[in-house]
């Protein structure tokens, strides 16, 4: 495309008769050339600017948790103790409550996305099915401190008195299975987090598959219906084989969503550092710890690099998550 | 065809008996799962209702004059949210205002320059991991690179960390739009012999106006409610002040502090501020949404 640009103004330049005229499109032709170098530049500069503010993100959180990496090896990735008066660091208990609470809400979550996304795409007529996926996108516009402070005055009080009293009677007295639903329903906890954190993902996991579920070819769709079948055996048989993979890529982005969620989590996950068996029980989250503990920490001490430790940790794993998405859901959305 | 769903083993068309039989089978699993999908959808809707309806039962009824023209107060003593709705809005501006043209300038590299050159992937597949990285992180970052050289909390940290959450979201809809347009245009824009930065500037970003619009706002609204990357940053403050130079308060973080207060009157507050944002930043969408629907 450069080269056109200037090869045409070359051209222009030769065989004009008028001495102004052809000044005024030399005076063109050569801003055009520098215009389109700073244009390019600024571009590539910008397109580079982003690549670099990754690697800063990566570098500064690597660099403010180097001093707790020191200090306690690879004890502080195990390590489950977080006792601040003794300056003792482990981020084991955040790591187990970040992953526990995003898995559990993938659970609940992806059946739930996957009705709302076949409705959308073979069940709604035809007028329903804009205004319906823009309430479900609406969900995913509504910000993290709404939802922390809906769970907190309403889910967990309905936790507390309806829910989880249910539970315990009916499961809770189950003999192994029980033990996860042990202890006193206080309404917060890790199965409220991973119910609020459900929420917040469903929207994103039902658009991905939305859309994905909307490139298979409707040929393939017609040829299942011409044989007989019956709409849940098109979805079944050959729109799920078709777009399995980004599905698939459609709930990582939601896991990474649920991984670094913050505000919603700290409101209704309990805030206590330790590893309960019971789902009722509370607990805390990589992001939840940073968000709760940072005004404490002053500046160079052992505990803000703990933090910024954590933050690494949990940019890695994110990172990692969002990554396997993106490979996953590229091939079929792009193509 | 799967043998589970369509038994051609069995023979249905030989007995007519168990081809009804199957038949109703298949039947039935197809409706009980359709069930299932309606009141997956329902439940959808519901819990979007249900937000709504917390928002405005608590919120409405805490909202009054007094808190847009009141500054925060200590609590029983009436105080208003004029300082925290002042300050989101400034940060938020300045925000998108900073990271706007950056997030443009990436988008349109990506659509008009590189297209799929290694860099080009690189940068793509780095904008796309900021645009769902931990919001809580870029706070952190700030935090390191900005707050502390700068001795302090600041408007200004602030306003950086809402950039950098701006710049994914309009890279992604400037790339998008700018490729919805069809190469013809661009080549009767060079045919007359225009530079190549004129044809982007004045043909190809006029032409992608609304969904460059559309991101922006988009953008906006997702910035707007965010509190996680302000804890460190801007920290908030309770007092009267414009200085981007000194920590500022915003609305998410007034709600966050309020809405974990013994007090009554907070709690109504946070409500108010809550059911505020939420509206504007849906309102946002709403906006975003018709302006591209109108285009297509």
């Amino acid at each position: 495309m450069q080269q056109a640009v200037s090869l045409s103004a070359d051209a222009s330049r030769g065989p004009e008769p008028g001495g102004s005229a052809s000044g005024a499109i030399r005076r063109g032709s050569s801003s055009g050339v520098l215009g389109d170098a700073i244009f390019a530049g600024a571009c590539r500069a910008a397109g580079v600017f982003v690549l670099l503010l990754l690697g800063a993100i990566i570098l500064q959180l690597f660099l403010g948790g180097l001093d707790a990496f020191r200090a306690f090896g690879l004890g502080f990735v195990t390590g489950t103790d977080w006792d601040p008066v003794q300056e003792v660091f482990g981020a084991g208990v955040s790591i187990y409550g970040t992953v526990v609470t995003a898995v559990l809400a993938l659970v609940i979550a992806v059946p739930v996305a996957f009705g709302i996304a076949f409705y959308l795409t073979e069940l709604a007529p035809e007028w329903l099915r804009r205004p319906v996926g823009t309430a479900i996108e609406l969900l995913a516009a509504v910000p993290s401190i709404i939802y922390g402070m809906w769970g907190f005055f309403l889910i967990v009080p309905f936790m507390s008195m309806h829910l989880q009293p249910l539970i315990i009677d009916t499961i809770g007295t189950l003999p192994v299975i029980g033990e996860l639903f042990a202890g006193p329903p206080f309404g917060t906890g890790i199965l409220t987090a991973a119910l609020i954190l459900a929420i917040m993902v469903l929207p994103f996991i039902a658009a991905t598959m939305r859309d994905v579920f909307l490139t298979v070819p409707p040929v393939f769709k017609e040829s299942a219906y011409g044989l007989g079948c019956t709409q849940w055996e098109v979805v079944r048989n050959v729109v799920l084989p078709y777009t399995r993979v980004s599905v698939v890529g459609g709930i990582m982005l939601g896991l990474g969503r649920a991984l670094g969620e913050t505000m919603a989590v700290t409101f209704v996950i309990g805030n206590a550092n330790r590893i309960s068996t019971s789902l009722f029980g509370p607990g805390n989250t990589i992001a939840s710890v940073v968000a709760l503990e940072f005004g404490e920490a002053t500046m160079g001490s052992l505990k803000l690099s703990a933090l910024l430790g954590l933050g690494f940790i949990l940019f890695v794993i994110s990172f990692i998550v969002l990554s396997i998405s993106r490979l996953l859901l590229r091939q079929r959305l792009k193509g | 065809m799967s043998a589970t769903t369509l038994h051609p083993a069995s023979g249905p068309a030989k007995d007519l008996r168990v081809a009804a039989a199957l038949g109703r089978r298949r039947r039935a699993t197809t409706t009980v799962i359709k069930v299932a999908c309606y009141a997956a959808t329902a439940i959808g809707l519901l819990l979007l209702l249900s937000i709504l309806g917390t928002l405005v039962w608590n919120g409405g009824s805490a909202i009054s004059l007094r808190v847009f023209t009141d500054v925060t107060k200590p609590p029983g003593s009436d105080g208003g949210l004029l300082n925290p709705i002042i300050g989101s809005l400034i940060q938020t501006s300045i925000g998108t205002l900073i990271g706007t043209p950056i997030g443009l300038l990436v988008g349109t590299y990506l659509a008009e320059y590189a297209k799929s050159s290694p860099l080009a992937n690189a940068v793509r597949f780095v904008s796309d991991i900021l645009l769902s990285a931990p919001s809580i992180l870029i706070g952190l970052f700030v935090y390191q690179s900005l707050v502390v050289p700068m001795g302090g909390f600041s408007g200004w940290a602030g306003c950086a960390a809402l950039a950098i959450i701006v710049i994914p979201v309009v890279v992604r809809t400037t790339e998008d739009m700018l490729r919805l347009l069809p190469d013809t245009l661009r080549e009767a824009v060079i045919a007359l012999g225009a530079p190549k930065w004129k044809m982007i500037t004045l043909v190809c970003w006029r032409a992608a106006a609304s969904g460059i619009v559309t991101g922006v706002l988009l953008a906006v609204a997702r910035v707007a409610g965010e509190t996680a990357p302000l804890l460190f940053t801007s920290l908030g403050n309770l007092n009267w002040s414009l200085s981007l130079g000194a920590p500022m308060s915003s609305l998410p973080i007034t709600i966050y502090s309020y809405a974990g207060s013994p007090y009554p009157d907070w709690i109504a507050l946070a409500w108010a501020g809550a059911l505020i944002i939420t509206l504007g930043v849906l309102g946002l969408n709403i906006v975003a949404r018709s302006l591209l629907r109108g285009r297509k």
